[in-house]
Formats: structure tokens, sequence, C-alpha cells
């Protein structure tokens, strides 16, 4: 009850906070804030002159329209018949019609010179120092550095937030739904060049504070660049509506300092090449369960049950493609079912991963097949194809 | 001037009928129901977003009503009720005995009550409602939309025919049946307005027919328009779509403009100033729609030569809108004013449309719009336009008529409180939106970040207001149709001009069966 009258106080009292925070000029943390009633200029020079441009024209309306509306409402108070006015009958002045045709013109022309200019320094593509491949996927996002030797770093940047949070059943956390599993990460001050494509349908890459926003279009490569001069973690969401759960698949960038970068890009670089080396080894039984109950409930528990019971997707257990033929078992896992919500996975976890869950599959929830698969032959099939 | 009523009673005088103004009132009542339902949708969707997480509806029904509620407002409320406005008044207004095809003003409302049955059923089919937004961008519209997207295209199909139909009626009942002596130069506005936006009708409705059967010949037969793996384009789609629908919003905001240009003279008492320089804009304002559309379009990666070019024709449109919303206020000026319920509708509708007019010159700069483009900013500016631009007008419209149309008189303190509850409703459901645009929320979520929850519940709270508001709007109309006070004045205002304030009150069924005659 007092939660509620509180909130309640503090919305009565937001017409008064919302002239206190448009008046200060004070920076705010580059995090969307409560209350937050204007853009910020984010991290990166291109934000700021978007900000000064967005505050001068929001300057010049409000001047517009404190004349304007003056002149309506002087009108509406003084021009009424209740004061025994009588009216005018004058309707019409060609001078009068040609200066308030030239007078916003000019200002439109005032407005145009530093749009043009601002539009002309965000197409400027020269000197980018590192390239990152961004793919929209039905919802989430992946990421690939592309490296000039051939060794990209690939990989996926999933929403955190759980069900519980999103349905109600825990209290929810500070970046609720602006949370990643693992975040882009960029170096400061590098001019980044980002190419935006899709795998499915239209999504739009949106982080306010790097004033970045630029559709992912299956089929298209599109581009955009940024260059942040602050470290620091940047929130954004998908802004292009794109099915489901468009509101669920988050950006978050993480910008460091060269020194960090490099090291992590090493490590993302040396794992890589770690489950290269895996690829060739033959695991039992009992290694593959392990790492594929792992993978299982983190990629498949959420529609086929953590038990194997079903829920958006049919159940495993007992299933008649975890029990019938490897081939068509693979085919699925690695292609998905057009039409339905199972995705094609296979250029989503590596061939461990798809080994390790298929052998789960096959062998967990009581299906108990007894076969095995190597991550060679999850390789083998899609080479076959 | 003829006496006699419909020929048929009952239901089937309604089916029948070929007489203007019963072909109006269906469809001021038509667009009454859809607005009621759209304002459901709209409910729905504020209910949700009262607070993060999901409450009430899972995210799928979330887009199908973000997709239904736009849909049915564009093409169901708004535009149906300017036709029906245009039904009613434009004989009256320009001396006609009726419209120039009559038969086929029938068969033009008649589609669309089963059209929109059409689409309404398809919230209960397998798969679910259209739920890729009222703009369907592909491939979320084609690969990857439910089946009962081919009903939507059936759909939006038969509204186009119906739209078109009505406009190529209006153009042809403009043309030829002016009473004579009534020049072109002596029209009401309203005429005007309605006549250049029955051009745009007919030059665009055929592009989003064209829009949409390559959209079925995508998903059904094979083609790949949209689609980039079979050599097509996503981005075709867009330039097509808004081909469309940028002239379309203009459609929508021209008759307002009309209304809003008839009715301030008549409480300032004192003629509408710069009559040629508004027929000038309106036509400019129309030629500039067709020029601007990738404004909407600005994320999708034109090169900077299309940008720049889109982005200062979109500035120019500030040019003739400003001359209108100056001539209005001028026309105010040193009049002798008073404050009914369509006049304060009218002063509304300035200053909340020049609000959204300020916004959307904002949006116009292609550099600032990469931050706006999608955020709850845009869903706040085409709201300001949308529904204190053409909803509020479309009230003042009613009340202005209404004791024309039934020989009653609406009851002026209702009057006056739906137009206060919907002004301050409005604004706080959508001057929020504003705040959470510019803080980085993003369009057609079902749920949000937390720090975005001030301001959305709010804003839904403000919906709420301005729902309810919109049912005392209801009441007050069919208590005045039912028991209003009855009058028989011909000029139901002091200050009215125009031949529709010449006729007797109720109108009769058959108005200007012999021209009038012109001073």
């Amino acid at each position: 009850m007092f939660l509620q009258a509180k909130r309640l106080f503090k919305l009565a009292l937001s017409p008064v906070l919302l002239l206190l925070c448009s008046l200060s000029t004070v920076a705010w943390g580059e995090e969307a804030q409560r209350w937050q009633v204007n853009m910020k200029p984010g991290v990166t020079e291109v934000g700021a002159t978007i900000f000064d441009l967005h505050m001068t024209v929001f300057w010049i309306c409000v001047w517009i329209g404190v004349v304007v509306f003056g002149v309506m409402f002087y009108s509406v108070l003084v021009h009424r018949k209740s004061l025994g006015v009588k009216p005018a009958d004058f309707h019409e002045s060609t001078a009068v019609e040609i200066a308030w045709t030239i007078v916003p013109f000019i200002i439109l022309i005032v407005m145009a010179f530093p749009a043009t200019k601002a539009l002309i320094e965000i197409y400027n593509f020269e000197d980018t120092e590192l390239d990152v491949l961004v793919t929209g996927y039905q919802w989430k996002w992946k990421y690939e550095y592309i490296d000039a030797d051939g060794e990209n770093v690939i990989f996926f940047s999933n929403l955190r937030t759980g069900k519980t949070e999103i349905y109600n059943e825990d209290s929810k956390g500070e970046h609720y739904l602006l949370e990643v599993d693992e975040p882009l990460v960029l170096p400061v001050n590098v001019k980044t060049r980002l190419l935006l494509t899709a795998n499915d349908v239209i999504h739009a890459w949106w982080v306010p504070a790097l004033a970045v926003k630029k559709d992912a279009i299956p089929g298209f490569i599109n581009e955009a660049w940024t260059k942040p001069l602050e470290t620091g973690v940047y929130r954004g969401q998908c802004a292009e509506l794109c099915g489901r759960d468009h509101g669920y698949m988050p950006i978050v960038v993480n910008v460091v300092e060269q020194a960090e970068f490099d090291s992590w890009l090493a490590e993302k670089k040396a794992q890589a090449a770690e489950i290269n080396a895996l690829m060739g080894q033959q695991f039992t039984l009992d290694e593959q369960m392990a790492k594929g109950k792992e993978v299982y409930n983190l990629w498949c528990g959420a529609c086929h049950g953590m038990n194997g019971e079903g829920g958006v997707g049919p159940a495993i257990k007992g299933n008649g493609v975890a029990t019938g033929e490897i081939a068509k078992h693979l085919a699925i896992g690695i292609n998905g079912v057009a039409g339905t919500a199972m995705q094609a996975f296979g250029g989503q976890i590596n061939d461990v991963e798809m080994a390790a869950v298929l052998t789960y599959q096959r062998n967990g929830f009581g299906n108990n097949m007894g076969d095995i698969i190597q991550p060679i032959d999850v390789f083998n099939f899609k080479k076959g194809e | 001037m003829g006496a006699h009523g419909p020929t048929t009673t009952g239901l089937m005088r309604w089916v029948t009928t070929t007489n203007h103004k019963d072909i109006g009132t269906l469809y001021l009542w038509f667009s009454f129901a859809m607005f009621i339902m759209g304002g459901a949708f709209a409910m729905i969707i504020r209910a949700e977003l009262f607070q993060p997480g999901l409450q009430i509806v899972e995210p799928e029904f979330f887009n199908q009503m973000t997709t239904m509620h736009g849909l049915v407002m564009v093409f169901g409320a708004i535009m149906p009720s300017f036709v029906g406005l245009a039904n009613w008044m434009i004989p009256m207004m320009i001396g006609a005995p009726d419209m120039a095809l009559p038969r086929m003003n029938n068969l033009s409302f008649w589609i669309l009550p089963p059209t929109f049955l059409l689409l309404a059923s398809t919230l209960f089919m397998d798969g679910g409602a259209p739920n890729f937004g009222w703009t369907f961008y592909a491939p979320l519209s084609t690969t990857y939309a439910p089946d009962t997207v081919t009903y939507f295209i059936f759909g939006v199909h038969l509204m186009g025919i119906s739209s078109i139909m009505g406009s190529i009626n209006i153009i042809a009942t403009v043309v030829n049946l002016r009473a004579p002596g009534m020049t072109y130069m002596k029209m009401p506005m309203f005429v005007w307005t309605w006549l250049i936006t029955a051009f745009l009708l007919v030059a665009v409705m055929p592009v989003l027919a064209g829009a949409v059967t390559m959209m079925l010949m995508d998903i059904h037969f094979g083609t790949s328009f949209f689609s980039a793996a079979g050599g097509g384009d996503p981005v075709l789609f867009q330039h097509i779509f808004w081909f469309f629908g940028h002239p379309e919003v203009y459609i929508i905001i021209l008759p307002a403009f009309g209304v809003v240009s008839q009715i301030i003279p008549t409480f300032a008492r004192k003629p509408l100033f710069g009559y040629d320089s508004m027929v000038y804009a309106t036509a400019s304002i129309a030629f500039l729609s067709f020029i601007v559309w990738a404004h909407h379009m600005y994320t999708v990666g034109m090169p900077i030569a299309g940008e720049l070019f889109f982005m200062y024709a979109t500035m120019l449109i500030a040019v003739p809108t400003g001359v209108k919303v100056f001539n209005w206020i001028t026309t105010m000026w040193e009049g002798a004013m008073t404050f009914e319920t369509p006049m304060l509708f009218c002063i509304g509708f300035v200053f909340l449309f020049t609000v959204g007019g300020f916004t959307g010159v904002m949006l116009s700069l292609a550099p600032v719009d990469f931050q706006y483009h999608d955020s709850y900013f845009v869903v706040a500016h085409f709201h300001y336009v949308m529904v204190a631009g053409a909803v509020f007008s479309m009230s003042a419209a009613v009340y202005y008529w209404l004791p024309k149309w039934c020989g009653r008189m609406y009851n002026e303190t209702m009057g006056k409180a739906h137009f206060w509850i919907s002004f301050l409703g409005f604004n706080l459901t959508f001057f929020p939106q504003h705040f959470l645009g510019l803080a980085g929320m993003p369009r057609r979520i079902p749920d949000y970040a937390l720090q975005f929850s001030d301001f959305n519940m709010m804003s839904s709270i403000g919906a709420f207001i301005y729902g309810a508001s919109q049912l005392l709007f209801l009441f007050n109309v069919v208590r005045t149709v039912m028991a209003g006070k009855p009058t028989d004045e011909e000029k139901t205002w002091d200050g009215a001009e125009g031949l529709e304030w010449t006729v007797g009150t109720p109108a009769p069924y058959h108005t200007f069966s012999t021209p009038p005659a012109l001073k």
C-alpha cells in the first residue's frame, strides 16, 4: 500500500521533475535513467553532434511555438464575443502570406546546414580499424570479428533475463531485459565498422549511447560505424519489429581498453582452437552425456522441457526422431524444421556441442538408444549436404 | 424540394439505399464502431504496458493487437469517418441533389463491413491474426507470416476497391454537380480538401494493391519480389509501401484540415483568412506527399544522396503546413469568438497538431532520426497528428453538424466535458511517450526495461481516461439522436456560412433537387 502511494506521489510530482530535468545540463550516466526526458549525447563524437542538432531544432520549435501559441491564446483570451468585441472582417493579405511562407523557409535552411554536415560525417567510412559482422536472428544477435588471417571470432549474444523475471515470479534485476550472456566487446577510441545483415527477417541494431541505429536486412549488408570515446557498458535493443520476441533481443556493448580487448580476442581465438582440436576426438558415452546435458539445458530445455517432457516443442522422451535414424536426427538438429519454432541450430552451436546434445537426447530421458554421435559425424553430415 | 422520405423502410432501407445522407450515416456509424474496436485493442496494449513484465497477454498476441489497432484505426475508423462526412456534406455544400454515382456509393460502403468482419475473424483462427505491424514489412509479413496473412491481403484489396470507388464518386460529384455559379474558388474548404484527397487516394491505393499482390505471389506462387534468396529485395517492399503510406497520412489529415477551416470561421464570426493560399497550400502538401516517402526509411541504408533528397523534401512540407496554421490563427484574430464544443475541438486541434508538426520537423532531419527512428518518439509524433489531428477534427465535425443532421441539439455541457477529458487523457497518454523514445524505448515491444516504468504507467492511465471519454461521446450522440432538444433553426450557429445552412433542419431526405441560386 505504502509503495503504491509512494509511486502515485512520484507520478503527481513528475511535471515538476520534468521541468527540473529539462533545465539541468548535468550529464548523467550512459544508461537510461528513471524519469529521463531527453536524449543523451552518448560517448561518441557523432552522438554529441546529433544531440546538439536535436537540441538546436528543439529550441527553434519551442520558440516558434511560444510565438504562434502566444498569438493564438492571446486571441482566445481577448477576441471573444463575451467581452463585447465586434468581429473584424479582413480575410486576405498577399504580403502576409508571402512573409509567412518565406520566414519558415529560411528557418528550415538554417536547420538544413548542420543536418547535412552531420549526415556527411555519419557516412564517412574512412579509416575504420576493426570490422565486426553483426547478424540478426529471431531473436538474438551473432557477432563475427573479421580477421585478416581468416581466424574469425564468432559468437551469439542471447537475452540473459530469465522467464521467471519476465512473468513476475521473481523480482526484476537492475538490467531487466537489457542483459545478455555474451556482450559485444569493442576497443575504446577505435573507429569500428559494423557490417549488418540478418538471417531471417529485418532487425535493427540500436545502441543509443553509441549513436548507431541501422537495419539488418536478410540478403543485404549494411554498414555503420562507431568510435566510443569512453570505456563502459552500453545497452540497446532491436528497433525493428521482428516477430514474437522482438522485445527480447537486447544488445550489450562492452567498451574496453585496447590491451584488454586484445587479450579478450586472443582468448576467444584460443577457445576456438580448442574446439577445433576436439573435433577429431572420440568421446565416450558418459562424456557426451555430461556435456550434452549442459548444452541441452541452455538451448533446448526452454521449448522441449528440462526433463524432455515437451512444451512449446514436442517431448524428447520417447520421441520418434530421437529414437529413430541418426541421419534424420542430425538433419533436424542442424537445419531445423521449416515453418515451426524449431530453428536451424547448425550455425548456432558448434559441432562438438551438437554431437553431445544429440547423444544426450538419444540416451537421456529413458530413450537409451546406446549410440554415440561424435563431432566428426556432425562435420561429415554438414559437408555431405 | 422533395419532402418524401426513403421508399423502403426497416433494414432494407439501409441495405438498398442510394441516398447520400443515408450512406453518410452508415459510414459514420460504421467508423465509430471501428473506432471503439480499435480503441479496445489499444486498451489491451496499454494495459499490458502498465507495468514491466508480462501480465495480461503473450508477446505473440501483443503483436496482433498493435497490428490490428493500426489497421482498424487507419482503414476502419479514420478513413471511413471522413468518407461519411464527405457523403453527408459535399452535396449539401455544393448545392447538388446527391452524389454523382449513387449506386456505386452504396457498394463502396457495403464492401466495408464484411471486410472488417473478415479481418477481425482472423483473431480467432489458427495461428492468430496478422502480427507484423500495420506497415507489414516483408519478409516478416511473407515468409514468416501466419497463414491469416492471405485474409489480410484480400481485406486490403477490398478496402482499396471501396476507397477508390468512394474517391471517384467524390471527384465526379465535385467536378460535375456544383450548383451554377459555384466556381472552384468559391467551394468551401472542406470540399477542396476532399477533392485533393480523392485524387491522392486514386493515385496511391493501386500502389498498395500492388504491394499486397506481390506479397500474395511471394507467399503462394513462388515468386521472390521481397526475398533476397530469390533475387528480390525486402527494401523494395518498404519503398512501395511508403509510396502509398506517406500520401495516406495526408489522405487522413487533409479532410481534417477542411473541417477545421469550416468551423473556426463560424465561431470566430469572421471569414477564413487566406482562402486562396489555403487551397494552394493543400495542393502543395499533396504534391510533396509523393516525393518524401523514404523519410520513413532513413535507417535502411540508403546512399547519402537519397537521404539528403528525402530530408530536404520532407523539411519543405513544414512550409505549406505552417501557412495553414498561420491562416487559422489569423482567422481567429480580432474575431468575436465563442467556445462551443466544435470550436474547442478545433482549437485543441490547432494546438496539438502543431506540436505534432514540430516533432515532424525534428524527425525529418535524417541524422537525428537515427536516434528517433522506431522509438516511442515516433509513436508520440504520429498520435499527435492522427488522434489530436484527425480524431479531434472528426469530433468537432460531429458536434458541429449533428443538429443539422438530426434536428436535435446535443448537450453542450457533456460535449465540453468530452473535450476537456479527451484533451487531458490524450496528453497524459502521448506526451510522456516523447520522453520514453528519447530515453531509448523502441516501439512495438510488449515489455520494457525498468527505467521506462513510470512514464509507461502515466501513459496507460492517460489512455484509459481518453478511452472512457469516447464512451461519453457515444452517449451524448445517442442521447441527442433519441431525445435531444428539438431544433428547427436553419442555422444552428449564428456565424455559420454555406449552403448546408440554407436547407431545413433536420436536413430533408432530398435537398437541392433544384439547384440553389448563389448570391
